[in-house]
């Protein structure tokens, strides 16, 4: 019994991990730029994609690195094209405008690779199961962990350390200060909204080795990004990245009573949370507008 | 300076001619009006690349036809919308293709729910109605119309050909796992009957229908040490399900099986888990059948792809259509129900051993159930990737009329 | 959210009644043009349908400048009660009608009441997650609303008034004239709640929610009660969709939809009363014609998406506002 407890909870530590790493380049762009953007799931897909076009020139490691990047120009190159001529408006509008995109990006894939699926291969020496005994852990969902951890970690070095990081996180409590001090506040959101992507295509290139490639892989991983922020908090990073844990392991271990409610869960959590703490777990007052 | 310029019933004008001038031709007839076919599908969404194969293989039969003698001697006109698969899509568009493009017959949907509310509206409008690839039962069972007729199996008949197999090759113990929603339901409900009936026993785990993550429920699958899973599930969760299975090694100790499976979806299989027992509703490599070879090698011509079930649907539903019309004389809605029960497909329709026809008690084609190993392609055909073990007849599967539940009620 | 009062009063229609009549005459001969046009009546119901969800959504967002995400939860929460009530209480279409506005209005103002102190992207992000937990509800629960597939086996009842009967079961023209019958008792309540002093509050939430907050207006009452209202318009909206479709079921509760709604009050103007049922117009028709056309009608709905917010963010009625106004 114990032993069932453990591995869902490793599980749900896995799951989570990819739900971190969503919600995170979610709540980046979000914070900074105060834009929902609904394409993001399109954007994962688009990584895997891409990832599955490189590999068979420079490997998956190489689109393992290669692939995020192109997802990050892409994402700069939207920015800068459309979502920065609506910042001044109505938010109504960048939303309006991440959601047609999201419409193109996912008809464009389909248009591209063709509604099929398409199966992505992984390097022989990851999809081998650690140890017979534990046959359900293969080294593809460690390796995927170590990689969410290593960009996690990554993303809040370089939020702490760099100077761009530093004005990121300042832009994000005070974007006219920020200015003021002599910033270029357009080209610090474009390149805020390219880590964002950046993320999002990683997930992508993991995600694609673990379920395949499909033009509706993101759809389902935006709504628990959704949600690891609510959770978490609006405005606070450490905050997504609890709440995508917490969702993360909630939905696996409800997978072992009954599994028929591991979707619901993370809902009811979200419900409880806006009663109770509507701030999230880590939100701050006055982040909320 | 304030005074109102009429500008808004200019603009609202202008509008409308512009729509007026761009909305397509109604084509004027030359002679004889062609026989129009409107057929709804879901072009776009997670059941596109089925529609995709179920439109072409329509397309393929009506450009076939169009070069001999067409349906009563007429052209066939094949009107195509996507139903987005969006119930509200859907009727609209066969509300569109009723009222406004007039046609005479309507195929659709492969979303169950779509074609169910369909064949509402077509069954108001008194349309003839055929549904080539929807599988929920009720449309040829408790909610069967006179106007319906449908070509693959229901889910009930899928999962009676498969248990016999697998009980016979492999052992009665079985695992289910199954996508929480009607459609899982009635596939889980069906293997049980037939398994308890042969003395089996089982155990069942039922989840969300786009889950993507099995480890929990296969270790729990390992620790019940069945002769046979089933996978159920659908679409990408389906496909995922396998790919666990083969990851996690558990091969060794089970066999995997199920009921429905389809060429469009083992090509996004990866190698390695290209396994399982499974039924096939219609397979392109039948050497015993002569006229499958003929159409086979036509279709690659033609589209250079390896037809599969859903382009047989398609195919079906064409041909179908013209045999009930020569039957009937006409192309009227009662009149081609009334031909169509009890009506057998000719064998270059048919494309398989038996007698394939339209059941009248509930409007179901009886055809052959294909179950048999999914593979890795074997030898150079990239297509090769399954091997029937053997051919249940689709009466043998489906049981007696009054099992489906259907009152079929006839128009006075 | 913060256009100035005086851009307001000068972008308002010189003559209000123009725009209304016109869309009336329009909207009561369609039987008669429609078909002319290459269309058919089902989509005039559609168009009918939407725009009033549309024109229900826009009392939050084009008059109270707030802005949800996820009004398809309560069109959809009005389809399933309408269907349920069809289906097992009675074959009676005033009561489906009923118990859908309660469905949906209800939930729409239990929810509110979680949300009202937020704004933004927040309120919106929230809306989104709470539209799909209703969407997540419907197809999952199996034996009530009949999960993925749907709820189906209900049909609409004819109209029983004691004296006569009418048939909108099979008549699609009478249905027509039915949904028409009901927009405008809605429209004519909407335009009645905007005019009047309650109207008049939101309005000025919307122009400058701290200077309203000065003024003592109780800013999240007054918002709480916007939404509701909204909600047990729109939910009216998604039983009359039941209705015209005898079918409900959950794409009809999915956020893609919540944001054609929103497109549609924006590319028909969000300032105007009948912006809403202009965009709506526009919407469904394009996507009508488009999705016939080309299976790639998927990029062409997300164009437009685009173009309007980028070029014509003000949409029709506004543009043609702001051109007769100067």
């Amino acid at each position: 019994m114990l032993e069932l407890i453990l591995f869902n909870v490793t599980n749900g530590l896995i799951i989570g991990a990819f739900y971190v790493l969503m919600a995170l380049g979610l709540s980046l762009i979000l914070n900074l730029s105060n834009v929902i953007n609904f394409a993001h799931g399109n954007f994962l897909a688009l990584g895997g994609y891409m990832a599955f076009v490189l590999t068979p020139f420079i490997g998956f490691w190489g689109a393992l690195l290669v692939s995020p990047v192109l997802t990050a120009l892409f994402g700069f190159v939207i920015e800068r094209l459309m979502i920065r001529r609506v910042y001044a408006r109505d938010p109504v509008y960048s939303l309006l405008l991440t959601f047609g995109l999201a419409f193109i990006i996912q008809d464009a894939c389909r248009y591209i690779w063709g509604p099929n699926g398409l199966p992505m291969s992984i390097p022989d020496v990851l999809a081998q199961p650690l140890t017979p005994e534990l046959f359900f852990i293969t080294w593809y969902r460690i390796f995927m962990v170590a990689i969410v951890i290593v960009a996690v970690a990554g993303l809040f070095a370089f939020l702490r350390y760099t100077r761009v990081g530093i004005r990121i996180r300042a832009g994000t409590l005070d974007l006219d200060t920020v200015n003021a001090l002599g910033v270029n506040v357009g080209m610090l959101r474009s390149f805020n909204f390219a880590v964002g992507s950046l993320l999002a295509g990683l997930a992508g290139v993991l995600a694609a080795g673990q379920i395949g490639l499909n033009p509706n892989m993101g759809d389902d991983l935006l709504m628990p990004s959704f949600i690891a922020i609510i959770v978490g908090g609006i405005g606070s990073l450490t905050g997504t990245l609890l709440g995508g844990l917490l969702i993360g392991v909630a939905a696996a271990l409800t997978t072992v009573v009954w599994p028929a409610a591991s979707e619901a869960v993370i809902y009811v959590i979200m419900l409880i949370v806006l009663v109770v703490r509507p701030r999230g777990l880590l939100g701050e007052e006055g982040m909320l507008t | 300076m304030q005074t109102a310029t009429p500008h808004g019933i200019g603009r609202r004008t202008m509008l409308a001619s512009a729509l007026a001038l761009a909305a397509p031709p109604i084509i004027a007839a030359r002679g004889e009006t062609p026989v129009r076919i409107g057929m709804v599908d879901p072009l776009t969404g997670i059941l596109s690349a089925l529609a995709a194969s179920e439109v072409e293989g329509a397309r393929y039969a009506v450009e076939r036809l169009n070069k001999k003698n067409g349906i009563l001697g007429r052209q066939i006109e094949l009107l195509v919308e996507d139903s987005a698969n969006d119930v509200g899509t859907g009727v609209q568009k066969t509300h569109k293709l009723i009222e406004r493009d007039k046609v005479d017959v309507i195929f659709g949907d492969v979303n169950s729910g779509i074609a169910y509310a369909m064949s509402q509206v077509t069954n108001e409008a008194k349309v003839f109605h055929i549904v080539p690839g929807g599988h929920t039962d009720p449309i040829t069972g408790t909610d069967c119309k006179w106007n319906v007729f449908r070509i693959c199996n229901t889910t009930s008949m899928d999962a009676a050909a498969t248990t016999g197999d697998l009980v016979q090759r492999f052992g009665k113990k079985f695992f289910f796992i199954t996508p929480d929603y009607a459609y899982g339901h009635t596939l889980q409900d069906a293997f049980i009957k037939r398994l308890k009936a042969l003395g089996g026993e089982y155990q069942a785990e039922q989840l969300p229908i786009n889950t993507a993550d099995f480890s929990a429920t296969l270790i729990k699958a390992k620790a019940y040490k069945p002769n046979v899973l089933l996978n159920n599930m659908g679409g990408l969760a389906q496909i995922n399900c396998m790919k666990q299975f083969t990851q996690f090694g558990m091969e060794r100790e089970m066999h995997l099986g199920g009921a429905l499976f389809e060429l469009e979806t083992i090509r996004a299989v990866p190698r390695e888990a290209q396994a399982g027992t499974w039924a096939m509703e219609w397979w392109w490599d039948q050497p015993d059948v002569p006229e499958v070879g003929a159409f086979v090698a036509g279709f690659r011509k033609t589209t250079g792809k390896t037809p599969s079930a859903r382009h047989w649907f398609g195919l079906v539903a064409v041909e179908s259509v013209r045999l009930a019309a020569e039957k009937a004389g006409s192309l009227d809605g009662p009149k081609l129900s009334l031909a169509m029960e009890d009506m057998a497909l000719p064998p270059e329709v048919a494309l398989q051993p038996g007698r394939i026809f339209y059941r009248a008690g509930d409007h179901e084609l009886m055809a052959n159930i294909f179950v048999g190993d999914v593979h890795p392609p074997a030898g150079n055909n990239p297509d090769a990737v399954f091997t029937a073990t053997s051919v249940v007849p689709g009466e043998k599967a489906a049981g007696p009329v009054s099992d489906t539940g259907c009152k079929m009620v006839h128009p006075a | 959210m913060s256009a100035t009062t005086a851009d307001a009063v000068r972008h308002a229609p010189a003559r209000p009644w123009l725009t209304a009549a016109i869309i009336w005459a329009l909207l009561l001969t369609v039987p008669v043009w429609l078909p002319m046009l290459g269309g058919y009546t089902a989509l005039a119901g559609r168009v009918l349908v939407l725009g009033l969800a549309a024109m229900s959504f826009n009392l939050l967002l084009g008059f109270t400048g707030v802005m949800s995400f996820g009004h398809a939860a309560y069109f959809g929460l009005g389809a399933y009660g309408a269907g349920l009530t069809l289906k097992y209480l009675a074959a009676s279409t005033p009561l489906a009608m009923l118990m859908g506005v309660l469905l949906g209005g209800v939930a729409g103002t239990l929810f509110g009441l979680l949300i009202v102190r937020r704004r933004g992207v927040y309120f919106a992000m929230v809306t989104v997650a709470f539209g799909q937990i209703a969407f997540y509800i419907a197809y999952s629960w199996n034996d009530l609303t009949g999960g993925y597939d749907g709820l189906r086996g209900f049909n609409r009842a004819p109209l029983d008034f004691g004296f006569a009967t009418i048939d909108i079961a099979d008549n699609g023209t009478a249905f027509y004239y039915f949904l028409l019958a009901v927009f405008a008792v809605a429209t004519g309540l909407q335009g009645l709640l905007l005019a009047s002093p309650f109207g008049r509050t939101l309005l000025a939430i919307r122009e400058n929610e701290r200077r309203a907050r000065f003024l003592g207006i109780p800013i999240e009452r007054h918002i709480w009660m916007s939404f509701s209202i909204s909600c047990c318009f729109t939910a009216l909206a998604g039983a009359l969709y039941a209705l015209l479709n005898n079918f409900a079921d959950p794409m009809g509760l999915h956020y893609s939809l919540s944001g054609e709604i929103v497109i549609m009050a924006v590319m028909g103007g969000m300032r105007a009363f009948w912006g809403p049922l202009v965009g709506a117009t526009l919407f469904v028709v394009a996507q009508d014609y488009i999705s016939s056309m080309t299976v790639n009608w998927m990029s062409f709905v997300g164009l437009i998406f685009v173009l309007v917010v980028l070029f014509f963010p003000r949409g029709l009625l506004g543009m043609l506002q702001r051109m007769g106004g100067r």
